[in-house]
């Protein structure tokens, strides 16, 4: 008998392969867009308002075209003679590439300059003279709604006020009575702060217009090459196909590099104009204060509950903060995003959501940092509720989730909110948290620790969440439809390439897909190279954020695969000379069923295909696969932290982070654990540290990563990670997203936790960042601090 | 760049300050004529092509420009080039030979340590200077020398495994 393979051996599905892409990394051989050099490329910076809200009396462009070195000054004006001042958002709003009339947020982009050096363009942008009327500032949902506050959007024909759009759903009038029927209505209000993804690596673009072959080719920092494509043919109206995109190297991305920003599109022009290649690299400040930001959402919760223990409906009203100009990054069709999916992992009868969302003097672009568009702040409100409502019935914290969560026999599951979840088993991931974190045991503790004055607390956090956008009934982007793609090229000699329409950050496509290929074909995941993020050669797909990529590119690298299969099953029938019934397949060799020891293995199929292929059959083995699943993919986990809280400074230690991940099959386990690390310290850093906040007058606070602070390895706790594997019901290989489930879910166990601690004292809330002066105020003015 | 001169020119536009700096760079001389306001990461960047030098923020926290800089930990980008002059730098393209990777970047590759890559060169080399001086570090000792240099994808316990594994595997081969 052949030996058959082993699937771990040659690099297949469950494989910890060791990463492909790291080869270079580790060298410094990398390829970011700031690492590329073109004959001839120029240099662009870009000049940003001071002010939040201003109007623009006059640019005077002169001092900075007389400097040495200058190639182009661009203002709003000159955009404006070829109708670019504005552009369109993800959102079916507008935005301004260079401000004309006036300038909306502190860090608007305002004129820029094109030269032979960077240092030079730095240089002119500072010469730049711009005359500002200043105008009064917004800066928060509440400022945006008073009677009389000015209106940002001026420049919008039926716009009257800030209010970006008024929306609900759910069931109110079922809602309505489920709380009149309550024996206790728990209320909470929070606020889920601003917060900015920042990859460290800045956006930026290498625009090269040829103008003797008409192509414009675009090194880019985006997670989404092909619908950059898209806008680009729509906005600056070049025809598709002489566009090209190549997103290379990202150092990180979050979701900050989904949308389409000004410096990309003023880029293009300026080497439409130069008809040179021309750089633009962001600083630290411009990504900080200007491009796509996560969060700032106000949230007033209601929970109505039976007194024992039983939810009988929610209620929750939203207030988002969406900057001067609604850009969100989202693709359903769902104002608030996903904001409904909060209350999936829990039985709930009826519920009621109604959301507005408001302009104010805040950079534009709400994008999906780390998550499922508002999948996060759904997830956080809906365990902070939880936490409150177990307090207020004064229940145990673990034994109310138990008692309300949607029960393992019980799926699929159609949420209150209409979402459908396909499974689960919430009780059994609590169950093996509370186990490592040793819960009953940690109470005891925090008991004895109460009586020598010292406040120890533990936070639990349980979510499901939907991931990887979309079904393309729901989920679409400017109308294009959330499916992906996948072209697989087998060679004669059983070598692969793979090209998909995704686009790696760090998470590592370049070893994983092929560990797909190689499950599905056996061909050794070392013979297969992994392509991505070039317009040119990828298959048209809607890159990578939210989690998508193995729900949906990865489904459809699995798919590719067995079409592959299929053909091979052909020729290998051909060369048994059998019939294709005969043939039986097993890892990496078709074989005949009546002898098992007579086959061909797929290397061989790909040889014949090339060279002796049966007549009437085309030659070549390649394909390609679009593949629209049929729901969102349900990953669920349980977060549960343990600190300890200094009542005399508000300081606040992570004792214990343990996090129960369920993510289906896993491809990659240790691929998978860094991303869970990685989401776990977003969280940490979301709840302790990190925010973006603005002063009265609209300065960013967050403008750097002095006042912008991102956890080192020195406050970083350590973790435990746990899991429970419940396949995808409808995953070819039975594999859910997970990149952003801890940064969804850990959160609210930090702030628990730390509200666990001092809930005796009568603390009922902080809000995030957990900062050590807000955690001792609330300890000092506590009814019992 | 015009503020940076390998070939050196014979004339430069006179309105630019310019000053012949020399420096040892992975061991190999180099020189290049530069304005005084340039930054050493610039220089090694743009001017040498020596692109794993990475730049992350404006503010000197980021730490992934970090090279060796006489052997010491330090950010380019917060150091002018002029101040480089005569000293000896080396850059994470220093690390490998051509076949073989030095146990820092095996550790990283071995124990997941980087996910996007960006904060790896300066993450290796901020390692190799206190593994340079500490040939067993404890995790707290490990964690307190990389507090300079961020990672925003790894959440940091894989690259102190990393570093950790490069410590144990240095000192099984006698090179620490
Ligand atoms: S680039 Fe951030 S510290 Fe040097
Ligand atoms: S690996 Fe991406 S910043 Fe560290």
């Amino acid at each position: 008998m052949t030996q058959a393979l082993d699937e771990i051996k040659i690099g297949g599905l469950g494989a910890s392969r060791k990463r492909v892409e790291d080869n270079r990394f580790v060298r410094g051989k990398g390829n970011y867009v700031d690492d590329i050099v073109l004959p001839g490329m120029l240099h662009m910076e870009i000049l940003r308002s001071p002010m939040a809200h201003a109007r623009i009396r006059s640019i005077d462009t002169s001092k900075a075209w007389a400097i040495p070195g200058v190639r182009l000054v661009l203002t709003g004006e000159m955009m404006a003679t070829r109708n670019l001042a504005w552009m369109p958002t993800l959102s079916y709003d507008t935005q301004a590439v260079l401000a004309t009339d006036k300038v909306r947020f502190q860090g608007q982009e305002v004129a820029c300059v094109v030269a032979d050096d960077p240092y030079i363009a730095k240089d002119a942008c500072e010469a730049i003279v711009v005359d500002y009327e200043p105008l009064p500032v917004i800066v928060n949902p509440r400022q945006a709604m008073a009677e009389g506050a000015p209106l940002i959007r001026d420049d919008k024909e039926n716009q009257h006020d800030n209010v970006v759009y008024d929306w609900e759903v759910g069931d109110r009038a079922g809602t309505d009575r489920a709380f009149e029927q309550a024996d206790l209505v728990s209320k909470l209000e929070l606020h889920y702060p601003r917060s900015h993804p920042s990859p460290l690596e800045c956006c930026g673009s290498i625009a090269d217009y040829d103008r003797s072959t008409s192509k414009l080719t675009v090194y880019m920092t985006t997670q989404a090459p092909h619908i950059v494509r898209a806008a680009v043919a729509l906005v600056a109206e070049l025809p598709e196909h002489m566009i090209r995109i190549i997103s290379p190297d990202l150092g990180g991305g979050f979701g900050n590099k989904v949308p389409v920003y000004p410096g990309y599109v003023i880029s293009i022009l300026a080497s439409i104009l130069l008809e040179q290649p021309v750089k633009w690299i962001e600083d630290k400040t411009g990504n900080l204060i200007s491009t796509g930001f996560g969060r700032d959402v106000y949230l007033r919760g209601e929970l109505a509950l039976r007194k024992d223990g039983k939810i009988l409906g929610v209620r929750m009203h939203t207030d988002a903060d969406h900057g001067a100009f609604f850009s969100d990054a989202q693709p359903s069709k769902f104002k608030i995003g996903l904001m409904h999916s909060a209350f999936a992992c829990y039985d709930v009868p009826t519920a009621h959501l109604t959301a507005r969302g408001m302009y104010t003097n805040k950079a534009p672009g709400g994008v999906a940092y780390r998550c499922s568009f508002r999948v996060t702040e759904a997830m956080f409100f809906q365990e902070r509720m939880v936490q409150a409502a177990a307090d207020d019935l004064g229940m145990d914290q673990a034994e109310f989730r138990r008692l309300n969560f949607v029960r393992d026999d019980d799926f699929p599951h159609r949420t209150p909110f209409g979402f459908l979840t396909d499974s689960g088993q919430y009780g059994k991931c609590l169950d093996v948290g509370l186990e490592a974190v040793g819960y009953q045991d940690f109470l005891r503790q925090k008991e004895e620790a109460k009586k020598e004055g010292r406040l120890l607390g533990i936070g639990i956090s349980v979510m499901t969440e939907p991931l990887g956008a979309g079904n393309s009934r729901e989920y679409d982007i400017l109308g294009i439809k959330m499916f992906d793609s996948a072209e697989l090229r087998v060679h004669m000699t059983g070598k692969a390439i793979l090209r998909t329409g995704a686009k790696s950050q760090g998470q590592g496509h370049e070893t994983t897909w092929a560990q797909i290929v190689s499950h599905e074909l056996g061909i050794p995941a070392e013979d297969i190279v992994v392509e991505e993020g070039d317009t040119d050669t990828a298959p048209f797909g809607m890159g990578t954020y939210a989690s998508r990529s193995t729900p949906v590119a990865g489904a459809a690298v699995a798919m590719v695969s067995r079409k592959i299969r299929a053909k091979a099953r052909k020729l290998a029938a051909h060369l048994l000379e059998v019939s294709e019934e005969d043939v039986e397949w097993e890892l990496g060799r078709f074989y005949l069923r009546s002898a098992p020891d007579r086959g061909v293995t797929i290397q061989e199929c790909a040889m014949a295909a090339y060279s002796n292929m049966p007549d009437g059959m085309e030659p070549g083995l390649e394909n390609v696969s679009y593949y629209d699943p049929p729901n969102l993919t349900w990953p669920f986990g349980c977060y549960i932290a343990t600190v300890e809280v200094d009542p005399e400074t508000g300081v606040w230690d992570v004792l214990n982070m343990v996090a129960v991940d369920d993510c289906g099959v896993r491809i990659n386990p240790m691929i998978v654990e860094g991303q869970i690390h990685g989401g776990l310290t977003e969280g940490f850093a979301k709840s302790s540290m990190q925010w973006i906040t603005f002063d009265e007058e609209g300065n960013c606070i967050g403008s750097n990563f002095m006042d912008y602070l991102i956890p080192t390895a020195w406050e970083t706790p350590r973790f435990e990670l746990l899991e429970t594997c419940v396949p995808s019901p409808h995953h070819p290989i039975g594999a859910k997203g997970v990149g952003e489930s801890a940064t969804v879910g850990s959160p609210a166990a930090y702030v628990n936790a730390v509200i666990d601690a001092v809930a005796h004292l009568g603390v009922r809330n902080i809000d995030m960042p957990l900062l050590p002066d807000r955690v001792w105020s609330a300890i000092q003015s506590a009814p019992s601090g | 760049m015009t503020s940076l001169y390998e070939e050196i020119s014979p004339d430069p536009p006179d309105n630019v300050p310019v000053r012949r700096v020399t420096m040892t760079v992975n061991g190999e001389k180099r020189a290049a004529d530069v304005e005084p306001r340039l930054l050493l990461a610039h220089l090694l960047r743009y001017g040498f092509m020596l692109t794993g030098t990475h730049t992350g923020c404006d503010t000197s926290n980021c730490g992934a420009c970090t090279v060796l800089f006489d052997g010491k930990a330090i950010k380019s980008c917060t150091m002018l080039a002029v101040q480089a002059d005569g000293h000896d730098v080396e850059t994470v393209e220093g690390l490998a030979t051509a076949s073989e990777l030095h146990p820092i970047q095996e550790g990283f590759k071995h124990e997941h340590g980087l996910q996007c890559g960006f904060c790896t060169p300066g993450m290796m080399l901020a390692a190799k200077a206190l593994l340079d001086e500490n040939d067993d570090p404890t995790e707290d000792e490990v964690r307190w020398a990389m507090s300079g240099n961020l990672c925003r994808c790894t959440g940091y316990q894989n690259i102190v495994k990393s570093v950790l594994w490069a410590a144990e595997k240095l000192r099984a081969e006698g090179r620490s």
